[in-house]
């Protein structure tokens, strides 16, 4: 059932992007089946959400950890990308600095401080969007499953971690770009960011992460490993009477989770062209919680589903009614733990007698 | 001597700057010169016919300069009638009686009838022809205007003679030096007498005259008074004799001592504050979470109901019945507590009670439905701030020592711990309180004894969640009333109760106090945004150590 979806989706998803690069970049504007640059960009960005609320379904789904600061992987993994691009731009910034991003001269920085060393050069940079997000988790994961902190509690600190995070970048003297952030970037990789086939580039690289995460993600949960996963959230003392440390397996989930988050965030950064402190936002962890709750928890490919609908969804709504986005979503959440505990696979999987 | 009153007055007309204050400020001055060099020329003055002098008489003069300087000895003179007479030169109502060929009768007008300035009593057999009204001229102004304030050091009312010590306090000027003698000898009041004191002492140390001893004796007085300003005027002070010097600088570092004690003190106070703000957006929670387990992301909402209900009170007020203005928070808060209480009871009814078991589906749930509230209230009253008004009686501050306590901040201190008194009342005293805590503990138990669980439920919920709208109304006078009012709660409470330990009201008050406390002795060192960050990291790692909070509860209510 899981390896059919699976196959479905990464397949999917392959041809999907594969049919809009086509369209985009050998048809020419205005042509009848022309798929403008900013859907490519729109897409590119729901499938880095979609990376996001993978992470987010493989904790929760499969570890049984409700982590309400996933976001905040996201956006470490996007600040490690923004300050490449940053440093990428060079001397053409509004004030020329050949080493300074405009807004440490804007903020009269004398010198580059030390942690931004090294992130003009992009493998060491996206090494970065990796290990940052990774070690963090473990850090906060190898504390508070140490010592047993579960279910609610266990909510509310990684809460807690996102908004500390969110008021830490907020500060201008971090020297992460405060509450403005880091935008106006130029180009990736030595490629102009505003041009047709980089969209489309950071579009099919979308794709291929999403893929590899999702591949990732089911062979960790069919996995030998990924049983004793879901033996620990269906009974985490079961588990341990049973002779596990569920806190190791636990601890792995997380990390793992939080280094696809932190790709979904570099991957997020250069299609939209910004990052603020607001992507650490309490608030953005617990939309990414109910993407998988609405696409179905612990499917896997239902956290990508979700992301892709509710996203849709979101841009529809904020561009046909902004008024009523916030009431959509907020009856999306409450239909969905109420009346769809299973999502919208579920609904599908119940429909077609459970071979999807 | 009169040449030289003359000569010292023309000089200073001279330097009369423009402005009034300054204008005011000379005149003072002039005030005490005058009566240095007038107390002699009238104890010598040949005008006067017994020993007590009498300072009416020079009012009678036709010379500017003499009256002036008649109003400033009148001033001082501790007659009982020198303010009224004062107060009538300067409405142009009092009247010199040149019939007699004795002492010029000095008139009060009043309506028609004339009154003697010496005695308050009515002045009969008035000519109307002889009497001439006492013409003045600026510098007699000025010296009404100085006189009126060194008058304060003598007036009946002991409140005004201590305010006039303490302006003298402030300026300490040295040139008071002889007239504070005066009012300090005549002073009866303890607490003006001391304030004179104080104001001698610093009059003194700010000039050149005493001796040692008498200089250390005014140190020991301002060391005594122990304020900023005693302290800043000793820091201030320089090319002393040795012994002085010693004594101005132990006194100088022990008020430095006091004065740090005090600011401790203030971050007490202001922790306090914050404290009890937490208090009440967490006391809710500490029910709904603490006492029924319901994680209710959307008790920062019910929060901004009380707020929003705060102001559609004020409103009605302001259109219908200006005049409640005054007591509109107190009509608010049990009209808070209901529209809150009911929505907590709808909520409860609608959909809560569906997710009973399903923790991370009732926080999911409910936040949708914050998400829902925090839009309504927006499409109705729009996004931007509303304005909540301060009952006068709320606003200003008062100040306690080295203490400012604001008025609106410790009735939020005093309105938390009235609200935290009466939940525990209710949880404890109370049936439904009982009923809450035996479903809490044993639901099916508390079934069984017939209890109706399904009703508490709502009740209990209701409970939380008016207490929340009641700390609606209290923010909505220190905070933004805006939609995303509860949202910037909502963490901070999650903090609190589970800090406190789950379900324990004490420790959610320990635990309140505690972060805000802290918070605010943070401040000063990392900044405002850095001082939440590290009680949240702290908070992060204690969570760690004690998962069940400072208080836990023990025994099997604990696992779940």
């Amino acid at each position: 059932m899981s390896r059919l979806s699976t196959s479905i989706c990464i397949g999917l998803i392959l041809v999907g992007v594969a049919l809009m690069a086509i369209l985009n970049l050998a048809t020419a504007a205005g042509a009848p089946f022309h798929v403008p640059t900013y859907a490519i960009s729109l897409v590119g960005k729901y499938l880095s959400y979609a990376i996001l609320a993978l992470a987010v379904d493989l904790v929760w789904g499969y570890g049984g950890i409700l982590s309400l600061g996933h976001a905040a992987f996201f956006a470490l993994g996007g600040y490690a990308m923004g300050m490449y691009l940053l440093r990428e731009i060079g001397p053409r910034g509004v004030y020329g600095n050949a080493t300074l991003p405009d807004f440490m001269v804007f903020l009269n920085y004398k010198s580059l401080p030390w942690y931004w060393n090294g992130f003009n050069h992009p493998g060491f940079a996206m090494a970065m969007a990796v290990i940052v997000p990774a070690l963090v988790a473990l850090i906060f994961g190898y504390f508070a499953f140490r010592s047993r902190v579960s279910g609610v509690y266990l909510s509310i600190i990684t809460q807690a971690l996102t908004y500390a995070l969110l008021l830490a970048f907020f500060r201008n003297d971090m020297g992460f770009g405060g509450n403005n952030g880091m935008t106006d970037f130029k180009d990736i990789f030595g490629l102009p960011l505003q041009a047709d086939s980089t969209r489309v580039g950071l579009l099919v690289a979308s794709a291929l992460a999403l893929c590899l995460c999702l591949l990732v993600a089911r062979y960790v949960v069919t996995s030998r490993f990924g049983q004793v996963l879901i033996a620990v959230r269906d009974s985490e003392s079961r588990t341990r009477f049973l002779g596990y440390r569920p806190e190791s397996y636990k601890l792995f989930v997380f990390v793992l989770s939080a280094i696809m988050a932190g790709i979904g965030g570099a991957l997020y950064v250069p299609q939209v062209g910004i990052i603020n402190p607001g992507e650490f936002s309490p608030a953005n962890s617990i939309e990414a919680v109910i993407w998988v709750a609405v696409g179905g928890r612990g499917t896997l490919v239902g956290a990508v589903l979700g992301a892709v609908l509710v996203n849709a969804g979101k841009t529809f709504f904020t561009g046909a009614f902004p008024e009523f986005w916030l009431f959509a979503l907020g009856f999306l959440f409450i239909l969905v733990t109420l009346l769809l505990p299973k999502g919208v696979l579920g609904l599908l999987q119940k429909k077609t007698g459970g071979r999807v | 001597m009169g040449c030289f009153v003359t000569a010292f007055l023309a000089m200073t007309d001279g330097v009369v700057p423009p402005d009034p204050e300054g204008d005011v400020m000379v005149s003072i001055h002039r005030f005490l010169a005058v009566l240095l060099v007038s107390l002699p020329l009238l104890a010598t003055s040949p005008a006067r016919a017994d020993d007590a002098p009498d300072p009416f008489i020079g009012l009678a003069s036709q010379n500017f300069d003499i009256v002036a300087n008649a109003v400033s000895a009148l001033a001082v003179s501790g007659n009982p009638q020198a303010g009224a007479t004062i107060a009538a030169i300067e409405a142009d109502n009092l009247y010199v009686d040149a019939a007699d060929d004795g002492a010029p009768k000095i008139l009060i007008k009043q309506g028609d009838a004339y009154i003697d300035a010496r005695t308050g009593q009515k002045a009969a057999d008035i000519n109307e022809d002889d009497v001439n009204s006492v013409r003045v001229n600026n510098a007699v102004r000025r010296a009404i205007e100085a006189a009126k304030g060194g008058m304060d050091l003598f007036a009946a009312d002991a409140t005004t003679r201590t305010k006039a010590a303490e302006k003298v306090f402030t300026s300490h000027d040295a040139a008071a030096l002889p007239l504070l003698a005066r009012a300090i000898a005549a002073e009866k009041d303890a607490k003006a007498k001391l304030v004179m004191e104080q104001a001698q002492a610093a009059s003194l140390l700010t000039g050149d005259g005493g001796s040692d001893a008498e200089r250390i004796a005014a140190v020991a007085i301002l060391r005594a008074r122990g304020d900023v300003e005693s302290k800043s005027l000793l820091q201030s002070l320089h090319d002393q004799s040795k012994p002085v010097a010693t004594a101005i600088d132990a006194a100088t570092s022990s008020l430095a001592r006091i004065e740090q004690l005090w600011s401790v003190l203030q971050s007490v106070f202001y922790g306090i504050s914050l404290g009890s703000v937490l208090l009440l957006a967490a006391a809710g929670l500490a029910i709904t979470f603490g006492v029924m387990g319901v994680i209710n992301m959307a008790h920062g909402e019910m929060v901004m109901l009380g707020a929003y209900t705060t102001f559609m009170v004020q409103e009605v007020i302001r259109t219908h019945a200006p005049g409640l203005f005054a007591v509109s928070l107190f009509i608010a808060v049990p009209l808070a507590f209901l529209v809150s209480g009911v929505a907590g009871i709808l909520i409860e009814r609608c959909m809560i009670r569906f997710l009973y078991g399903r923790p991370l589906e009732t926080l999911l749930a409910t936040w949708g439905l914050s998400l829902i509230l925090q839009q309504g209230v927006r499409s109705i009253f729009g996004s931007s701030n509303r304005e909540v008004g301060t009952p006068e009686w709320m606003s200003g501050a008062t100040q306690w020592g080295g203490l400012t306590i604001t008025w609106n901040r410790l009735t939020i201190v005093i309105f938390a711990a009235i609200v935290i008194a009466a939940l525990m009342a209710v949880m404890r005293g109370t049936s439904l309180g009982l009923r809450m805590r035996a479903v809490t503990q044993n639901r099916r138990m508390a079934a069984a004894m017939g209890i109706r669980t399904p009703w508490i439920d709502a009740l209990t919920f209701g409970l939380g969640s008016g207490v929340a709208g009641m700390a609606g109304v209290a923010l909505s006078q220190i905070d933004n009333v805006s939609p995303n009012l509860g949202q910037g709660y909502i963490i901070d409470s999650f903090m609190v109760v589970v800090f406190g330990g789950v379900g324990n009201l004490w420790g959610t008050v320990v635990s309140a106090m505690t972060l805000g406390i802290v918070n605010k002795f943070l401040e000063p060192f990392a900044g405002a945004v850095l001082g939440k960050i590290v009680v949240l990291i702290a908070l992060i790692l204690f969570i760690q150590r004690k998962p069940r909070g400072m208080f836990p509860l023990k025994g099997r209510a604990v696992e779940q």
